[in-house]
């Protein structure tokens, strides 16, 4: 393999972005090689310039950006070519797996007109011999009755199988390189190893090596041959996978590795039973969104009970669409409770009236999944966070609150002059600390925190969770943590619930559902889940493959 | 250096600093075109060499009737025997005040009606929704005569004109600003620091005013400067068909259009190019602003380097589709 030409031959590559706020040199001095068949993972944290790089390969990056040294596809220089020409070597030569599938198809077309699209882009075919081959293609990335649902759309899809068809349309002209960004991100961990398995059939098949641009170091772990470190533009380490797992060189690459969460199963002491009441308690709880005119409405939320003892925290785990948010937001009084018993602090939820609840909302707090947008872009932080202590007239304005506010802002670790920032000019770490200070601000019984980490870069995430542990230590609030994230689970809850089409599946003792679960759901749950490790990870993956034939 | 950090967070100076190239000589040429006439209408006293409704000179001497341009009448005079450089000079006054007002009075009203539409939604939206379409069908100049009447009862005063013009083209240009402010707000309630406003349990009116309302506004000024211009073209409208303000009360140039109609087949030309030309310049003026304002908020139409991209991953994120245009907008 070494003495054939690499497929993708970076040298020396640097680009630079002008932006208003000066230069901002994204890529500096990267050199790389893929090979044949290769499947090289770049991992690093958002603005690493992992995409950035894998984006050059296809001449994908925008007018304002210099690019300078060498980046050689199959031989031809990709950074001097001409449109005309870079626009052949794109789809036969690279192409790319995007991160969402839902918006890289079409919803007006027909799939295998999609499909089609590129063959007809490269060359002359016929309707019929373009048809083929998209049946073919979509054969080969196992989807079912290809043949009849070549002319379904998009939106008839499920979001793994979507991805099967941009897989498709990235392999149809049989490319030498393909660059997947994310691929997985977007998907439930259960479709996430479904993917990976059909990534690596393909590989096998095809020969295709693969540029893998992810931060899951699971996924690194499960698919790549070679991993490739970046940190702030540079290219730190690249290594062969075991290696890199076994004994990482470079420091970031060590702190990497550390920060990711993995299930460890450690036994804490529980919530001692008390007299108190329940904090939440749910019983046989409904919840329906309304269907369009004539059509039934979705249950989001299916018979569920469960509660939340004082001080204790509750995880709640399942894919996108279990109802875990929509659980979340009921207690929080956003979305109408349809049927059931829900009580919040005391208040029975089910036709509850936004006055009668009101004055318990001091006794609530909720941190939101994305920090981009749940601040006020229009407010300073201690502007936000003082907004619940004037609402609840403790102050009459942002200035007579802002003793209480660095008293908050310190206990989540930002200090002072934070406060005096717009949102936008903080990390998305440091908006999440805010966020949870703003939660905490009122010393709430009960905290509500939706994804809180899942928009985070692994580092950061662990930051965010080792903080969230040490504030609910402190203040003693009852937390309930929605996540799509085992591992994340395992390291906050005392105890679990594991949500599955809006029915529970499975609840319990953090310990005991995660280490012998019971239901074949959170079973399949936790096989999905790729371990942060090459070696187990393939053990497991050939365990579970001569399981299931 | 606080001062230049203000300056950069109002409207078009903001977008001014953004702009590069072809854009920003559209938005400079803009503005220096407006200026100029704002510049005629605060110092129309001192720039115009006579009234506006002035028939005698300091010698007690008439005019005289389409006299050409030259000598003491730089552009002539009119048919009523009006000095036209005067009369436009003044003119721009009178545009200015409608402008004025009309907004003014259409931006309240819209902005209100639009985030209570917006914000509170069900039934009340569904019937402010109507009521805007309603208005929307109707063309402006009919319902500009219309409110010509009723307000100034045939009779057009300077402050009767002024303001049968702008009520009329306020009731129009409220839809507009109730629809984009009403678009704003829905999209800003579902933003997720509107729904923690909620949480913390502040109150409706205290949502609306300080979380959803200022973040709704941001393409405010573009509709203003837009409406601004179809504001010039309606008082003109009005005063060409006869229903614009009385010569001896202000000086308008749809008026004095109106008056010049014969002299253009006679080769009296002075009459009637130089308000033309006021009304095409006022009007191309602020047309160029709104437009590059449009250009400029876009973030797919703007030619230039986008703000705050300090990270590679933001630069990114600026050619991947949808991504954060709506984050990326709003500080």
């Amino acid at each position: 393999m070494a003495t054939t030409q690499p497929a993708v031959d970076i040298r020396d590559l640097d680009v630079t972005f002008s932006t208003d706020g000066g230069d901002v040199h994204a890529v500096r001095d990267v050199s790389l090689q893929v090979q044949p068949g290769e499947v090289l993972a770049i991992v690093g944290e958002s603005g690493s310039g992992k995409t950035v790089t894998a984006r050059t390969i296809l001449g994908l990056i925008p007018e304002t950006a210099t690019v300078r040294g060498a980046l050689y596809l199959g031989g031809e220089d990709v950074v001097t070519l001409s449109a005309a020409r870079m626009r052949e070597l794109r789809g036969t030569r690279a192409a790319m797996i995007f991160q969402e599938p839902s918006t890289a198809l079409n919803p007006v077309f027909p799939v295998g007109w999609q499909l089609a699209e590129g063959l007809r882009a490269h060359g002359k075919v016929t309707a019929q011999q373009a048809r083929r081959r998209a049946v073919e293609m979509l054969q080969k990335v196992g989807i079912p009755d290809a043949a009849r649902r070549v002319n379904d759309y998009p939106h008839q899809f499920s979001g793994g199988q979507k991805q099967r068809i941009v897989i498709a349309m990235a392999l149809a002209l049989e490319p030498d390189v393909i660059i997947a960004d994310e691929p997985t991100t977007a998907l439930d961990v259960t479709v996430q190893a479904e993917i990976l398995e059909l990534l690596r059939e393909l590989r096998a098949e095809f020969g295709t090596a693969i540029v893998l641009i992810t931060h899951n170091m699971g996924v690194v772990a499960d698919l790549a041959d070679r991993v490739a470190v970046m940190f702030d533009g540079e290219l730190i380490e690249t290594a062969p996978v075991g290696e890199l797992f076994a004994s990482p060189k470079h420091e970031y690459t060590k702190k990497l590795l550390a920060a990711v969460p993995r299930l460890e199963l450690t036994d804490r002491p529980q919530v001692a039973a008390s007299d108190e009441p329940a904090v939440v308690a749910a019983e046989h709880l409904v919840i329906e969104y309304p269907g369009r005119l004539g059509r039934k409405a979705f249950r989001a939320v299916d018979d569920v009970s469960f509660e939340i003892r004082p001080g204790e925290v509750l995880g709640l785990v399942g894919e996108s669409g279990s109802g875990k948010t929509t659980i979340g937001r009921a207690i929080a009084g956003l979305t109408r409770v349809s049927d059931g018993s829900l009580r919040v602090l005391g208040t029975e939820m089910l036709g509850v009236r936004e006055s009668s609840f009101r004055p318990k909302r001091r006794d609530l707090g909720f941190v939101f999944q994305d920090p981009a947008t749940s601040f006020n872009p229009l407010l300073t932080i201690a502007q936000c966070v003082a907004e619940p202590l004037i609402v609840h007239g403790i102050a009459p304005n942002a200035a007579a609150a802002r003793d209480r506010v660095d008293e908050l802002l310190t206990a989540v670790q930002l200090l002072g002059e934070y406060g005096d920032r717009f949102p936008h000019e903080l990390s998305g770490g440091q908006r999440q600390r805010a966020s949870l200070a703003r939660a905490i601000a009122l010393d709430p019984k009960l905290l509500i925190a939706d994804e809180p980490t899942s928009a985070l870069d692994v580092s950061v995430q662990a930051r965010v969770l080792e903080l969230f542990g040490e504030v609910q230590e402190r203040f003693g609030f009852a937390t309930l943590f929605i996540t799509h994230d085992l591992a994340v689970v395992d390291l906050l809850a005392h105890r679990v619930v594991v949500l599955h089409h809006g029915r529970i599946a499975e609840q319990g003792h953090t310990k005991d559902v995660l280490g012998s679960p019971s239901d074949p759901y959170t079973q399949r749950l936790l096989d999905s889940l790729p371990v942060p490790d090459p070696v187990e990870q393939a053990a497991r993956r050939s365990r579970s493959r001569s399981a299931s034939s | 250096m606080k001062l230049r950090a203000f300056l950069g967070r109002l409207p078009v100076v903001h977008q001014f600093r953004q702009s590069v190239g072809l854009q920003r000589g559209m938005l400079l040429a803009g503005l220096i075109i407006t200026g100029f006439f704002a510049v005629m209408a605060i110092f129309a006293p001192w720039l115009a060499p006579f009234g506006y409704n002035q028939l005698t000179g300091d010698d007690g001497e008439t005019f005289g009737a389409q006299v050409p341009p030259g000598g003491e009448h730089l552009l002539g005079t009119t048919v009523g025997g009006y000095d036209v450089l005067s009369r436009v000079i003044w003119g721009s006054r009178t545009a200015f005040m409608v402008i004025i007002v009309a907004v003014l009075l259409s931006v309240f009203v819209g902005v209100l009606l639009g985030l209570i539409s917006g914000y509170i939604g069900g039934w009340v939206d569904r019937v402010l929704v109507v009521i805007a379409d309603a208005v929307y069908a109707f063309p402006t100049l009919l319902l500009a005569i219309v409110a010509g009447i009723v307000i100034s009862r045939g009779q057009s005063n300077l402050l009767g004109g002024v303001f049968a013009a702008a009520i009329s083209i306020t009731v129009v240009f409220i839809p507009q600003y109730f629809r984009v402010i009403r678009a704003e707000a829905v999209r800003v309630k579902a933003e997720a620091f509107v729904e923690s406003a909620k949480v913390v349990g502040a109150p409706v009116p205290r949502i609306m005013f300080r979380h959803v309302l200022r973040n709704s506004t941001r393409t405010l000024p573009l509709i203003f400067t837009l409406n601004s211009s179809e504001a010039i073209l309606t008082l003109a409208g009005l005063g060409f068909l006869g229903f614009g303000i009385e010569p001896t009360s202000a000086a308008e140039w749809g008026y004095d259009l109106n008056r010049s109609i014969s002299d253009v087949t006679s080769g009296i030309w002075w009459t009637s190019i130089f308000p033309g030309l006021a009304i095409v310049l006022i009007v191309l003026g602020v047309t160029l602003i709104g437009e590059s304002l449009n250009d400029l908020a876009d973030p797919r139409l703007r030619t230039r380097r986008r703000a705050g991209a300090a990270t590679p991953a933001d630069a990114v994120a600026e050619t991947t589709p949808v991504a954060r245009e709506d984050m990326g907008e709003v500080h």
